[in-house]
């Protein structure tokens, strides 16, 4: 280690702090571009309706207005409709059955906010006053909002899809597993809801197209998580112009948990419309109405989940129906998430020998869901810990003891269903987490809390999740339209600084910081003389961004590769300089020196040799010091770890309120526990928020949403988390084998973690077999009522 | 139109606007300051917040011709060259920032929340305080810390 206290595994204070604490962040809706003009969409307000005319004339007229344009005008302009970029094979063999996705609608609105037509005015408020003067003929159609309805509603919302279903799709081995259940001596069944929720980043999404006239280049400045992939997908699909001739600025981004990923339509509406007004720039920014209106949901899958247990209390087999609600389009990698990345985690930590998972995707009247953070993950960790900790209930085994019994133990581990698991140790997890939350005496504080009127439940949560999607290859020949590898660029300037450009996105997980560490680590450099390049297309040479916890595993490893050859080439510099064999040559905490000999040069040295180009010869050793690396994943990479759940429910009011909370994550190595420790919290708050307030609500007569701002949507509030002494985290280390540093990925644990963690709590609190998220003071009341009347 | 002058980070700035602009719009429009953030249209997220006469008020719900004489701080101003104010440094040490999207609006508050209550804000306080701003990244653990720490500083 270079320095410890800024190298690997320090918790090293923010870089990209300072200039948030004082407001100098630079957002996309902080750019004003001069000349800018401002873009307004007027959204659909029916859930589904043919589009009879739209007639603009009056709007036109309106102060202020530069222009006014609808679907067919895109369309016109050969510009393509959204895509889908993963390709889904139904079970017997069809694939994806698609409805087109256009930009801006095309005779069709299939939910309320779908875009109907952009208005371009002078002033935003021109724009919003002359979209109210657009007059919009609709023939309004029936609808299904509700996803458990959609294959029998009579309402078809694609022609490509008569019963509105996308695919059917099959993982596992159907008969095998039917065979465990039939064998099995107890089978334990449940009906799973997994609520919708909206991610709600605290930045609404915003763009800025300009086009310059000069030299036939667009620019567009956008909340993107993958800048890169959004360049690719603008140009080659939506068909706007060149890849060369089309730079994307994701610059600070305020936040995404999957909902920045996709390509969205007001993007590609600005980046057209520049062009299409003289160059003028055009800038839209959300306002949260319409974040809860038109950002990608996340989960709404409903379920029916079994697990097949023998008399030895072995799990012997899983099955799962799953019906996942897709909206009223596909959106970029929607589906995926209900397939490869839920059907792959159903094994658990558990070692099933059967498990067979079936998929309907269906179309609904709503806003497009996609991936919301952990993306499939949290939905199957849900559907396997609330399977494991009814079972564990109903067979009168202590839960933990239940899962223990039942762990993997022995690594690599190939489960039914494709992941190969390739390390880890579920039971030194537990273990630490029944130390730390105190679990043997759990029954008094029950019985403390039960003096105060309070009714106190334990839930656990045994979480899986898989990060860094990879092989490209592999996941090519599962459907993926794109390889997920990342490339990394490392710039050594001649005074022996460096930047390091990066393809991954960082919207608040800190890499300004953890890849300097990195970087200062590896070449004994102060963490001061290393910065970080991401968000530009112009400026980073390739990438394909951050999500899926994937920027540690991928995005640090491509850094580590270019790292590799960065030493190689300063060696063979630093050989030349001092005269020595480059196999003599050894470098170490910045140093280069010549085995048995007392020569050597700093790492800044070596780079100004490198770059005059004085002391080597140049036709044998090029000039400069500045590598690229691309890496390709050999594997995914597996955090595990285990949540331990306390609540207390006031039984007059069906209040929950959670009491003590643990966390114990194997994410390998951590470069940054701070950082680390913050991306587990965070986590957390987003899974309690799923489990006890969060839903989105479209009123199935209307198609209305019910849930469309903070008055309606309940946010996690601070006063919602349990107090700073009751959150407990911990951890426990596998290093991963297949990345040179070690790492898992953090960024979603907390998420997929929590939601059964704290329902399992409240069912054992109040004593019933189910209850559904998100589990409000009406929901757990109403569920305690029969009880009560019971015990009267 | 009307021209409206006011006190903004201890300089005496004017404007035009228009009767229903917002102070938010004011301010980041108008002044080109932009660590003053707009996260919802119901005044609930506190992204916006900001100190007028020294009190904690969300931007986004008062008029920026309200404002007239006022005096307004906003986190641009917080700062003394670059000394840090005592909360701004809490936020960096105990990692009270993930995007940074909701930090200005934080200390607004926390600023405000310690002003009222005392250096000795208990955790309960500082959490019931904070309902009215809203962070997705945090989970609010590190910056209720940030908040104690930078009450025993201030």
């Amino acid at each position: 280690m270079a320095d410890t206290k800024t190298g690997i595994g320090a918790s090293v204070r923010r870089k990209e702090d300072l200039r948030f604490i004082t407001g100098k962040g630079n957002y996309t809706d902080d750019i004003n571009l001069k000349h800018q003009t401002y873009a307004y969409f007027l959204r659909s307000p029916h859930a589904h309706a043919t589009i009879k005319s739209i007639n603009s004339g009056k709007a036109m007229k309106m102060p202020g207005v530069v222009a006014i344009y609808v679907g067919e005008d895109l369309v016109n302009d050969k510009i393509g409709g959204l895509i889908c970029g993963w390709g889904i094979t139904s079970k017997n063999g069809e694939g994806m059955k698609a409805g087109p996705h256009p930009v801006l609608a095309v005779g069709k609105v299939r939910y309320v906010g779908d875009h109907v037509a952009m208005i371009v005015a002078e002033t935003r408020e021109q724009a919003y006053a002359a979209a109210g003067a657009v007059v919009v003929s609709y023939g309004v159609l029936p609808h299904v909002v509700d996803a458990a309805k959609a294959m029998t509603s009579k309402v078809q919302i694609h022609e490509a899809a008569s019963d509105n279903r996308v695919f059917n799709w099959g993982l596992g081995n159907e008969e095998s597993t039917a065979a465990a259940f039939k064998n099995a001596a107890h089978v334990t069944k449940l009906d799973i809801i997994n609520n919708r929720v909206a991610p709600n980043a605290m930045e609404p999404r915003a763009a800025i197209g300009s086009y310059d006239t000069g030299s036939d280049i667009h620019t567009l400045y956008t909340t993107s998580q993958n800048p890169h992939l959004a360049r690719l997908v603008i140009s080659a699909f939506n068909g706007l112009t060149a890849e060369h001739k089309l730079r994307v600025i994701a610059p600070d981004v305020g936040g995404g948990f999957g909902s920045k990923i996709f390509i969205y339509a007001e993007e590609v509406a600005c980046a057209w419309a520049s062009k299409k007004i003289g160059g003028r720039p055009v800038k839209w920014t959300a306002d949260r109405s319409e974040a809860f209106l038109s950002d990608a949901h996340g989960r709404d899958h409903v379920t029916k989940a079994e697990l097949a247990v023998d008399a030895n209390g072995k799990i012997t087999g899983l099955r799962v129906h799953t019906i996942a609600a897709m909206g009223a389009y596909l959106s970029t990698f929607a589906s995926a998430v209900p397939t490869y990345l839920y059907g792959t985690l159903l094994s658990g930590q558990y070692n099933i020998p059967n498990v067979y998972a079936e998929v309907d995707a269906v179309y609904t009247n709503t806003a497009p869901v996609d991936a919301y953070r952990g993306a499939g993950r949290p939905e199957a960790t849900f559907v396997v810990e609330r399977l494991v900790e009814t079972a564990a209930r109903e067979l009168k085994i202590d839960p933990a003891e239940f899962r223990r019994q039942n762990f993997i133990t022995s690594f690599p581990h190939q489960t039914p269903v494709i992941m190969c698991y390739d390390t880890g140790d579920y039971a030194a997890a537990l273990d630490k987490a029944l130390e730390m939350s105190d679990y043997k005496n759990f029954a008094s504080r029950r019985a403390a809390s039960a003096k105060n009127g309070k009714l106190r439940g334990v839930g656990f949560s045994a979480y899986i999740e898989a990060c860094g999607i990879a092989p490209s290859a592999a996941v090519g020949s599962l459907g993926a339209g794109v390889g997920l590898w990342e490339s990394a660029e490392v710039r050594v300037n001649p005074i022996g600084t460096v930047e390091v450009l990066t393809g991954s996105h960082s919207h608040g997980q800190g890499h300004e910081t953890t890849f300097a560490q990195q970087v200062s680590d590896r070449l004994g450099i102060d963490i001061d003389s290393v910065s970080i390049v991401h968000g530009d297309t112009d400026k980073v040479q390739m990438g394909m961004g951050t999500y899926g916890s994937r920027s540690g595993a991928v995005g640090q490893h491509a850094i580590s590769k270019a790292l590799d050859k960065i030493e190689a080439k300063a060696k063979r510099v630093a050989a030349a300089v001092m005269e020595a064999a480059v196999a003599d040559v050894e470098f170490k905490n910045g140093t280069f020196t010549v085995k048995g000999t007392d020569k050597k040069l700093t790492f800044g040295e070596v780079a100004l040799n490198a770059y005059t180009g004085h002391k080597f010869n140049t036709s044998e050793i090029e000039i400069g010091l500045k590598e690229t690396a691309f890496h390709d994943p050999a594997n995914f990479v597996f955090p595990a770890g285990v949540h331990i759940c306390e609540v207390e429910v006031d039984m007059d009011t069906g209040h929950t309120t959670i009491a003590d909370y643990t966390a114990v994550d194997d994410f390998g190595n951590l470069i940054n526990p701070m950082i680390v420790e913050g991306q587990v919290q965070g986590g957390v708050a987003q899974g309690i928020g799923q489990a006890l307030l969060e839903g989105v609500v479209y009123d199935d007569e209307s198609g209305q949403l019910l849930t469309g701002s903070y008055m309606d949507y309940n946010m996690p509030r601070a006063g919602n988390m349990p107090h700073i002494g009751n959150f407990r985290l911990g951890f426990t280390c596998t290093p991963c084998p297949t990345n040179p540093l070690g790492m898992k990925g953090c960024g979603e644990a907390g998420a997929i973690a929590a939601p059964p963690a704290v329902i399992n709590a409240i069912t054992d609190a109040i004593g019933v077999r189910e209850i559904s998220m998100p589990a409000t003071p009406l929901t757990v009341w109403s569920a305690m009522q029969p009880l009560k009347m019971a015990a009267e | 139109m009307s021209i409206v002058k006011m006190k903004l980070n201890g300089k005496v700035v004017s404007g035009e606007v228009e009767a229903r602009h917002l102070l938010v719009e004011f301010i980041r429009e108008h002044q080109g300051l932009t660590g003053t953030h707009v996260g919802c249209d119901t005044s609930q997220c506190g992204t916006c917040v900001v100190h007028i006469n020294g009190k904690a008020i969300k931007s986004c719900t008062v008029l920026a011709v309200a404002c007239e004489g006022s005096d307004v701080t906003t986190v641009e101003g917080l700062a003394r060259g670059s000394d840090l104010h005592v909360m701004q440094a809490a936020f960096k040490e105990h990692h009270g920032l993930q995007c940074g999207f909701c930090t200005p609006g934080m200390i607004m508050s926390a600023i405000d929340i310690v002003k009222r209550n005392g250096k000795n804000v208990s955790e309960d306080v500082i959490r019931r305080e904070l309902s009215g701003n809203i962070c997705r990244c945090t989970g609010y653990h590190n910056i209720v810390k940030a908040v104690q720490a930078g009450a025993a500083a201030m």
